[in-house]
């Protein structure tokens, strides 16, 4: 995903003399020919990620479309308050794109590790929010949001479904129709949550763009009201949406996805799904008992 | 440079206008220690316009030091932003003026400020992109010499040396009030990432004016305007 965004935003600034990317030390290389051909447009600020906000800010002001870069918990969690001050107090747009995801470098540890972004940016208006769970819509997301003025974040992750499911109008994509509980799978997880529910009697959606929250799509397809959230950063994060989507009725929720604080271990990703159960057999296990406990006999569309 | 801006009120009108904010009582430090070099700003040295204060070719200016905006509110009534009947609401609910300035509110605002150390790093943002849209417009920011205590500011004016952004101006109101101060000066802090500095006495409008409007080719420029200390 990561070089896909590099290539399709370097074509960007080719075709779009508004678009300019801040950088902090991170991704160099995937945009020094970008460089030449623009050096006032692409700009490295070194490792001074406030700054790289303030700055990207400060070129909106300028009237151009600035795209900030680093690993996601320097992207979002340490430049926070310029995020909510340069960009949102000051009605500014932007494009942030993170690396990194939730725990993509375990050998880093928690420092390296951001499953709290999404949920932070909640606490702020206006942000569009799409985590892709593949190149292709990496490249979607992007030539969409280059094209406007508001404030988006891409989530990069170095998890990859087989193949693009995500519509240009942010809508939830239907995958599967059952007749039991909704399983929402928000980006990457798609592929594990496909083949953890194969022999369910489950409808699965697919959620690329997470805000807006497509509650419309969620609602019309809801055949019981039960839910499941599978989302790859913290557990939870979008248990309020789905609780405002389906207000005025009883509904079950089972909310998967990282604990607070990923665990002290090194190894590899998948190590780490397997301790936070979004591995195939844990979120089958789970799904499947949730699932199983169904006591909704009628349709609520 | 001159300023297109043109005021029925002169700089002995601010006490009065400021004191439409906070009656009789004695102004805050925060308050008037911007008001000479605000004054000369937008009297002698910025080119903004009231009549269009979203003009692409304005100069911009930034007050990263939102404590205290008493003075930036009179010196913009009395140059024709906002009607000085503004300045009786202070803070009233519905008030367009709060105690932080909010560019959404205000016309000539550039931006909505309070929390410190952020202001300059926009600068040097705007001056970038101004430079990449060769629109030649000054950007000047104003902060506090306190106000460098945030780490921000420091990650900020290493930036804008390094890209040699001449058309970035950051005034610096010096009343002594950071905590543990700037050994050899707060010029200092500039000059050695690549800044021309000047340091001028924070009350004359002539030395104000001559040392924001001098010559400082690729580089960019802090004016140091050094005041009665903070009491």
């Amino acid at each position: 995903m990561r070089s896909r965004f590099a290539a399709v935003t370097s074509r960007l600034m080719d075709d779009h003399e508004n678009i300019a990317v801040v950088l902090a030390d991170i991704s160099i290389s995937h945009f020094a020919a970008a460089a030449r051909r623009h050096p006032h447009r692409v700009v490295n600020v070194g490792i001074r990620e406030q700054a790289m906000i303030g700055a990207a800010a400060g070129m909106a002001l300028a009237g151009l479309r600035p795209i900030a870069h680093t690993y996601t918990p320097f992207l979002i969690e340490r430049p926070f308050e310029q995020v909510k001050l340069d960009l949102g107090h000051q009605e500014l747009g932007a494009i942030l794109v993170s690396v990194g995801a939730s725990y993509d470098e375990t050998g880093y540890g928690y420092t390296h590790h951001a499953p709290g972004d999404v949920a932070l940016l909640d606490t702020l208006p206006g942000w569009t929010v799409h985590i892709p769970g593949h190149p292709d819509e990496v490249e979607s997301f992007l030539r969409i949001a280059a094209l406007n003025n508001n404030r988006v974040y891409i989530r990069l992750s170095a998890h990859t479904n087989d193949k693009p499911h995500a519509r240009p109008d942010g809508q939830f994509t239907l995958l599967r129709s059952g007749s039991g509980a909704t399983v929402v799978a928000v980006g990457p997880m798609l592929e594990r949550v496909l083949a953890a529910t194969a022999d369910l009697d489950v409808t699965v959606l697919y959620a690329p763009t997470v805000r807006p929250f497509d509650a419309a799509t969620l609602r019309y397809v809801l055949a019981e009201p039960a839910v499941v959230l599978v989302e790859p950063y913290l557990r939870g994060t979008s248990a309020s949406k789905v609780s405002e989507a389906l207000s005025d009725l009883p509904h079950r929720l089972l909310a998967l996805g990282t604990p607070e604080h990923t665990a002290r271990l090194y190894g590899s990703p998948s190590d780490h799904d397997i301790e936070y159960g979004l591995d195939v057999a844990g979120l089958r296990a789970r799904i499947s008992s949730f699932a199983a406990r169904s006591d909704a006999p009628s349709a609520v569309r | 440079m001159t300023a297109t801006t043109t005021t029925r009120y002169t700089y002995a009108d601010l006490p009065a206008l400021m004191a439409r904010m906070t009656g009789d009582e004695k102004h805050q430090p925060s308050a008037t220690s911007t008001l000479d070099v605000l004054w000369t700003l937008y009297s002698r040295v910025l080119h903004v316009d009231p009549r269009n204060p979203e003009d692409p070719a304005r100069d911009r200016f930034l007050l990263s030091k939102g404590h205290g905006p008493m003075a930036y509110y009179a010196v913009l009534a009395a140059h024709g932003f906002f009607p000085a009947d503004w300045l009786d609401t202070f803070t009233g609910y519905g008030s367009k003026l709060g105690l932080h300035p909010d560019r959404a509110l205000i016309p000539g605002v550039e931006i909505s400020s309070g929390s410190l150390g952020h202001g300059l790093p926009m600068a040097v943002g705007l001056a970038m992109g101004l430079r990449t849209r060769r629109n030649p417009a000054r950007t000047v920011v104003m902060t506090g010499d306190a106000e460098f205590d945030e780490g921000s500011n420091h990650e900020a004016l290493v930036i804008a040396g390094a890209h040699e952004l001449d058309l970035l101006t950051a005034v610096v109101i010096d009343n002594q009030s950071s905590t543990h101060g700037w050994p050899g000066g707060i010029a200092r802090r500039f000059s050695v990432e690549g800044w021309a500095t000047e340091t001028v006495d924070g009350r004359d409008h002539d030395e104000i004016a001559r040392a924001l409007t001098g010559d400082h080719p690729q580089r960019p420029l802090a004016v140091v305007a050094v005041i009665e200390p903070k009491g």
